[in-house]
């Protein structure tokens, strides 16, 4: 009996979602906006950032004709002067620095982080070899034949070190990342919502007393969670699955298992987010009457998906194994969208996927226990705001 | 007066009853019973108390003192899945349309889903729905939408039916259809216990009414006991009688007097010949008959509003 209404309510929401025009549309406007995502990440990846190298000591001469040499090939370069090469191989590590230039002009040593540009790799060359052709012009030697100083010429390259072993998946990774940081942010800022309307369209309707006449009021919270999170999980699975699908079939994705690893990771961490979400949204939409007084409750849950996904994005891109990101991929708000995030890129120690989870299943619980009680103290009053701390007292 | 439902114990009784909202008392020791196959009108000015002990027969509400029993056992959510309500402020989903409410209302009141199917049909063909079976209730007419929230309340064939202002905003012919549904459920044996500003209504309808007062019960009662506790009024229409020619009739009081027209209340076990006899004295008399004050002179006096 008790389980049985639970379902009956999960059940209403599921067949009032799918009926919806709104779901269709939703789901085909996401799909849309995945796929303009993906394209616009594609080219800011390829696209016409500016390349800055570092230039130490002698290595400073030939800022001008990099610069020159680089723009003829496209490739736009920004110089800057570091103190020594010890100074700026450290800028080249934590990536202020896409490439560090040293030695002399004719014997020019690149430095980069693990794959090198070949437009900047064929414009050092090529200022290498004019000057090296320079050199031999210069001292005028008849002793050496054309032939010689060609062969010399081709001799001459740039002598290449990487900081690390280049990985060709890390911008995949990073766009599949990128992509479920993205869905997932969506999926739960329109499912939460979903929960806290649903709250306040019984509310505001006055049919919650009907079903509060039958069945208690965590029957009701319960069964309607359930069966929005039901058709967000759906929604999820099948819009990740048929992108990985498409992608890699059109060939922009060559590595679909790890996306499909982290679409199932991705799906996890939806339902942890979803609940812990859902507690608080449920929560706040019970505190008022109607629904053009939702808005100003439910802004600062909102608020905080929003700066999760900001912050998720931010550091993802830019710093995904700084400490920032793991303190932050831990913490329960932010875990759902951060974690999964991170472990797209494979950069998460055991260990703290394992200190997020259990930090978030133990913030669900709590939130389940207070939002219930706000939930149960706040959703039979009506007339206006119900404060946080009568409901609290109430329920 | 019918037999059933006066067994002690059996059908609906609240006891003691006490419900506070802040520093009001709303609900200040209430006794109320209604047996199956009683038909009960629950009467009081507004703020009485009537929809606060309605919540909290169902639940709704937790009272801070007393006892809500079902055939002799606290109210469980078991039992209250067996309870029918039409709450005050009535609500339904309004994109969902006629039938899927009822089915979904039924299904949550513990029906299968079959069942739930046909007891919503049924509802609906009762009620003369058929033709909005399928739309979305807030299309339909506030009437309507009043038939489709007595339906929820009927739907799953409740043994006790708690109405909250039934009859408000009915037009003729579904007060009617709505009266005689209650009868018939009543026959049925269902417990019916209703609140109405309709007095009328009421006294047509009821085997019993319950009349409160600032959260207690200070009346209780067949209509006709009621009345008879009411004591006995004569009306006399004698054009020759002057002021006072009543006075000094043993055990009577003169009530009103209306021109030639004068309302006598009559002690407990007064003869009203003498009456006669006296306003015969004074020439002709038009009219002589005795007055059973109504449910609304009873309401009025027990409240104590109106004169």
């Amino acid at each position: 009996m008790r389980a049985r209404a639970v379902w009956v309510v999960a059940r209403r929401e599921v067949r009032t979602r799918l009926r919806a025009r709104s779901f269709v549309v939703g789901t085909s406007v996401s799909v849309l906006v995945l796929v303009a995502f993906v394209l616009l990440q594609t080219a800011l990846f390829t696209g016409d950032r500016d390349t800055r190298v570092g230039l130490s000591g002698q290595a400073n001469a030939i800022a001008e004709p990099l610069v020159r040499e680089a723009a003829s090939r496209g490739l736009t370069i920004t110089t800057i002067t570091v103190r020594d090469r010890a100074d700026g191989a450290a800028h080249v590590a934590d990536g202020d620095l896409d490439a560090l230039v040293t030695g002399a002009p004719s014997a020019l040593s690149l430095l980069v982080a693990d794959s090198v540009d070949q437009d900047l790799r064929g414009s050092l060359t090529t200022i290498a070899q004019r000057e090296v052709l320079r050199g031999l012009l210069a001292t005028v030697d008849t002793e050496t034949t054309p032939d010689e100083v060609l062969a010399l010429i081709s001799d001459t390259t740039v002598d290449v070190h990487a900081l690390a072993t280049p990985d060709t998946q890390r911008t995949q990774r990073l766009a599949v990342a990128l992509v479920v940081v993205v869905l997932l942010y969506m999926s739960l800022l329109l499912h939460g919502t979903m929960v806290a309307q649903g709250v306040v369209e019984e509310k505001s309707t006055r049919v919650v007393e009907l079903l509060l006449a039958t069945i208690r009021p965590w029957q009701l919270l319960l069964g309607k969670i359930l069966g929005l999170g039901l058709v967000g999980l759906a929604q999820l699975a099948v819009l990740g699955a048929s992108g990985i699908v498409l992608a890699t079939a059109t060939g922009v994705l060559s590595i679909p298992w790890t996306a499909a690893g982290t679409l199932l990771w991705g799906l996890f961490w939806y339902v942890l987010g979803y609940l812990f979400y859902a507690a608080v949204f449920a929560a706040a939409g019970s505190l008022v009457s109607r629904q053009e007084e939702s808005q100003a409750v439910l802004l600062p849950v909102t608020s905080v998906l929003v700066l999760a996904f900001v912050l998720g994005f931010g550091l993802l891109t830019r710093a995904p194994t700084g400490a920032a990101a793991g303190v932050l991929s831990v913490l329960p708000p932010f875990a759902p969208i951060l974690m999964p995030g991170r472990l797209a890129l494979g950069v998460v120690p055991v260990w703290q996927v394992g200190v997020a989870v259990v930090l978030m299943l133990a913030a669900v619980a709590g939130l389940a226990w207070a939002g219930g009680r706000i939930y149960t103290g706040a959703i039979l009053s009506t007339g206006g705001r119900v404060k946080l701390r009568a409901a609290l007292r109430v329920g | 007066m019918p037999a059933v439902g006066m067994t002690a114990g059996s059908g609906l009784v609240c006891s003691g009853v006490a419900k506070r909202f802040g520093g009001l008392a709303a609900l200040d020791g209430l006794d109320l019973r209604v047996g199956p196959g009683e038909l009960v009108g629950f009467v009081g000015g507004n703020g009485a108390g009537k929809t606060t002990a309605m919540r909290v027969v169902l639940g709704v509400l937790a009272p801070d003192a007393g006892t809500v029993a079902w055939d002799g056992a606290p109210v469980d959510p078991a039992t209250r899945a067996r309870f029918g309500y039409l709450p005050e402020e009535r609500g339904l989903y309004p994109r969902m349309s006629v039938l899927d409410q009822l089915v979904y209302l039924a299904e949550l009141h513990g029906l299968a889903v079959n069942a739930a199917h046909r007891a919503a049909e049924s509802w609906i063909a009762r009620l003369g729905l058929r033709a909005a079976r399928d739309t979305e209730v807030q299309r339909l007419s506030l009437g309507n939408q009043q038939r489709v929230q007595l339906a929820a309340a009927l739907v799953h064939d409740p043994v006790l039916l708690v109405l909250d202002e039934p009859f408000s905003g009915l037009d003729p012919a579904a007060v009617d259809t709505l009266a005689e549904v209650l009868r018939e459920r009543a026959r049925d044996g269902v417990a019916v216990l209703f609140s109405s500003h309709q007095l009328d209504l009421v006294e047509r309808l009821c085997d019993r009414v319950v009349i409160v007062r600032a959260g207690r019960v200070v009346s209780a009662g067949t209509v006709s006991g009621l009345r008879a506790d009411g004591g006995v009024r004569l009306v006399v229409e004698a054009p020759g009688a002057g002021p006072g020619w009543a006075d000094g009739i043993a055990g009577t009081r003169v009530v009103e007097v209306d021109g030639p027209r004068t309302v006598l209340a009559l002690a407990d076990g007064v003869d009203e010949q003498p009456v006669l006899a006296a306003a015969l004295a004074t020439g002709p008399v038009r009219e002589f008959r005795v007055l059973r004050p109504s449910l609304v002179e009873l309401f009025r006096e027990t409240v104590g509003t109106g004169r």
